[in-house]
């Protein structure tokens, strides 16, 4: 179909800015402006009560690494063994709906969305009645011998990465469903037909072309573990605070907004590191 | 057991092969024999079960019972990647991932063979894609792809090679410049080729034997001039080619002929060209075997037939002429006129006489609609 030609020329100059712009202002509004303030403030001195003034203090972003340095370190190890555990349990799921499901599809996509329908903060708190020590899962745990520390379950870094993959694995589960159910069953008939043992199509077929669906699920799941401090608070012990659970502190406690935010801006920086090496290592520009 | 590469090849058989999907019966109770070497077509509308068979005998469908048979080699529980088979699919499914290069090589990887590199380039020579062998499936046109599928099977050397409408997806030029390609690799490689395809012309063009399924079950075999010139079914007659098929009644002999009788007009066929078994038979005539002389002129030609009608419609087509003629009765009847030059050229209204050599004639069981076979709508893909 072809427009009249002035009129897509004209339409063409405009149009996408006009598109645009509510989108980039609530941008600006909502996330340009509070995240320079949040990186000035990084650099302030001062207290509270007297307020805080702009001294270029970089001394801070050292202080805070050394304070904090070690919940950096077991923020990304959660997430990592969180996503890693969340991508073993979520391939079979996205794998057996997108193929093997039949009419039962529809179903099974609405009950890996379903926890969404209560609230995250809800949802972990009934975790820490489940794992709570008197309650009869850690009991019947303990009396099959089953190895834990001191004994329970709840405040300790395995119910926190439990909460992590529990919490995050329908964001893994939806895209790997998405790339699964989008490759043509024709390829994979083809790889049989070219002598390739059902292990063999999926190594060599199936798996590189739901790599797209992996580094999608994998950041989906990643970085929000990497942030959260919700299943920290309710699941961990002291011993497993994240840095999300420093922010916290730092900014509601002990108002000291500087650190708080220094804290905020390197989790930041480390994950846009992070993700990028990722993606650049994953080259999913390859993959159609 | 794995496949051999150049295994002595044998013929594919069939033995009363049936696949259900449920209630419905896509095969039903077929036997087949399909000679090592030969170029073969099973050619049918959609859903007449053509493509169930292919993947049948690709071990990608299991067979509700039957047996199917590779020389001496029973198959037919034999998984899809154990099987000396290969398929050309009909969207090709090349692997988006791979380039040209792993796509054609990954059979032979499979099978462990490590130094590709050789066969892999004679087999670009053979589809003739030199050099695209670092393009990736997605930078290829139709044509391009459907060859790629083609050497990707070929390289196997398998002992059948299957295409399931391969050309379904290409355009007109494309197609008949494919066709005669397939055809010539065929006779250079010398392997069987079974060719499934709702498209008759493609099918006539390319194969020896065809074998024209509907309904799960096969309505007539044989060469494409022995399917054209001698179909034993209304649906044949039908479905490859066009025919005229009037219902008649056997009303006597006259030495190896059959007298008929249609609505009151007498006609003659040959006794040999009747396949039915009773006196009603469906007498049939193909359009371009039929001459149009106006009406007046003289028609009373020996061992010829005749019939009277009107021209009702007259288009004129390059190479040749339509015509269809309206008969007393209400039939319309085709006519096809080579523009040879010479012919008077007879416009719509015109008086009549359809007159052809009564050998022409052939007589079909008078069962079931006299319609079976005619495409209303043009079917692409099954």
């Amino acid at each position: 179909m072809e427009l009249p030609k002035g009129r897509a020329r004209r339409g063409s100059r405009s149009l996408p800015y006009v598109l645009l712009s509510p989108g980039m202002l609530w941008l600006v509004i909502f996330f340009l402006v509070p995240m320079a303030t949040l990186a000035a403030l990084s650099l302030q001195t001062g207290d509270y009560e007297q307020g805080f003034t702009l001294t270029w203090n970089w001394h801070i972003y050292s202080e805070m690494w050394t304070r904090y340095g070690h919940h950096f370190i077991r923020s990304f190890s959660y997430a990592f063994v969180a996503t890693v555990a969340a991508l073993v349990i979520a391939y079979p799921l996205a794998y057996a709906i997108a193929f093997k499901a039949g009419r039962w599809k529809n179903l099974l996509l609405v009950l890996v969305i379903a926890p969404f329908f209560t609230s995250f903060l809800v949802r972990t708190l009934a975790w820490q009645a489940i794992l709570a020590d008197n309650g009869w899962v850690t009991s019947t745990l303990r009396s099959l011998h089953f190895p834990m520390q001191d004994g329970r379950l709840l405040n300790t870094s395995f119910a926190v990465i439990c909460g992590l993959t529990y919490n995050f694995l329908p964001f893994m589960v939806l895209p790997l469903y998405a790339s699964l159910e989008r490759i043509d069953p024709r390829v994979v008939e083809a790889a049989s037909d070219l002598y390739a043992r059902p292990i063999t199509a999926f190594r060599r077929v199936t798996f590189p072309l739901s790599l797209p669906g992996v580094v999608a699920g994998t950041l989906l799941t990643f970085i929000p573990a990497a942030g959260d401090y919700v299943n920290a608070t309710f699941l961990g012990s002291p011993q497993d605070q994240m840095v999300g659970n420093v922010v916290d502190k730092q900014f509601l406690v002990s108002n000291d907004y500087p650190i708080a935010s220094a804290l905020s801006m390197t989790m930041l920086v480390a994950i846009l590191i992070l993700v990028s090496l990722y993606i650049r290592r994953a080259g999913t520009e390859e993959i159609v | 057991m794995t496949p051999t590469a150049g295994a002595p090849a044998g013929d594919l058989r069939l033995v009363e092969l049936t696949k259900d999907f449920g209630s419905a019966v896509a095969v039903d109770c077929l036997s087949l024999t399909i000679p090592a070497g030969s170029f073969f077509a099973l050619l049918g509308p959609s859903g007449c079960g053509k493509t169930t068979t292919l993947r049948m005998v690709a071990g990608l469908e299991e067979p509700t019972s039957g047996r199917i048979y590779l020389g001496d080699d029973d198959v037919t529980d034999r998984k899809a990647y154990k099987r000396p088979v290969n398929t050309v699919f009909q969207n090709y499914a090349l692997f988006p991932h791979l380039n040209v290069f792993d796509n054609i090589a990954f059979g032979l990887r499979r099978r462990g063979v490590k130094d590709v590199k050789a066969q892999v380039d004679r087999m670009l020579d053979v589809v003739e894609l030199q050099g695209f062998g670092v393009r990736r499936p997605s930078q290829l046109s139709g044509g391009q792809q459907q060859r790629i599928a083609l050497a990707r099977a070929l390289i196997n050397t398998p002992q059948v090679l299957l295409l399931d409408e391969p050309l379904g997806a290409l355009d007109l030029k494309l197609r008949r410049q494919m066709q005669l390609e397939l055809k010539r690799i065929q006779t250079d490689v010398g392997l069987t080729f079974v060719h499934v395809t709702h498209d008759q012309e493609e099918a006539m063009t390319m194969a020896d034997t065809i074998a024209v399924m509907n309904n799960g079950k096969i309505e007539q075999l044989g060469s494409p001039v022995d399917l054209y010139e001698n179909p034993s079914t209304v649906f044949v007659a039908n479905f490859l080619g066009q025919s005229n098929l009037v219902a008649a009644q056997i009303v006597g002999t006259q030495g190896a002929d059959l007298l008929l009788d249609v609505q009151g007009r007498k006609l003659t066929m040959p006794a040999a060209r009747n396949c039915a078994t009773g006196d009603s038979v469906y007498v049939g005539v193909r359009p371009e075997k039929v001459r149009l002389v106006p009406a007046g002129a003289s028609v009373d030609l020996p061992g010829h037939n005749v019939l009277d009608g009107v021209v009702i419609d007259a288009s004129y087509t390059g190479v040749t002429t339509q015509y269809v003629v309206r008969m007393a009765w209400g039939q319309d009847l085709m006519v096809i006129a080579a523009n040879v030059g010479n012919e008077v050229r007879l416009t719509a209204g015109a008086n009549a006489h359809l007159v052809w050599d009564a050998s022409d004639t052939f007589g079909l069981e008078a069962t079931g609609d006299i319609a079976e076979g005619i495409e209303t709508i043009d079917e692409a893909g099954s």
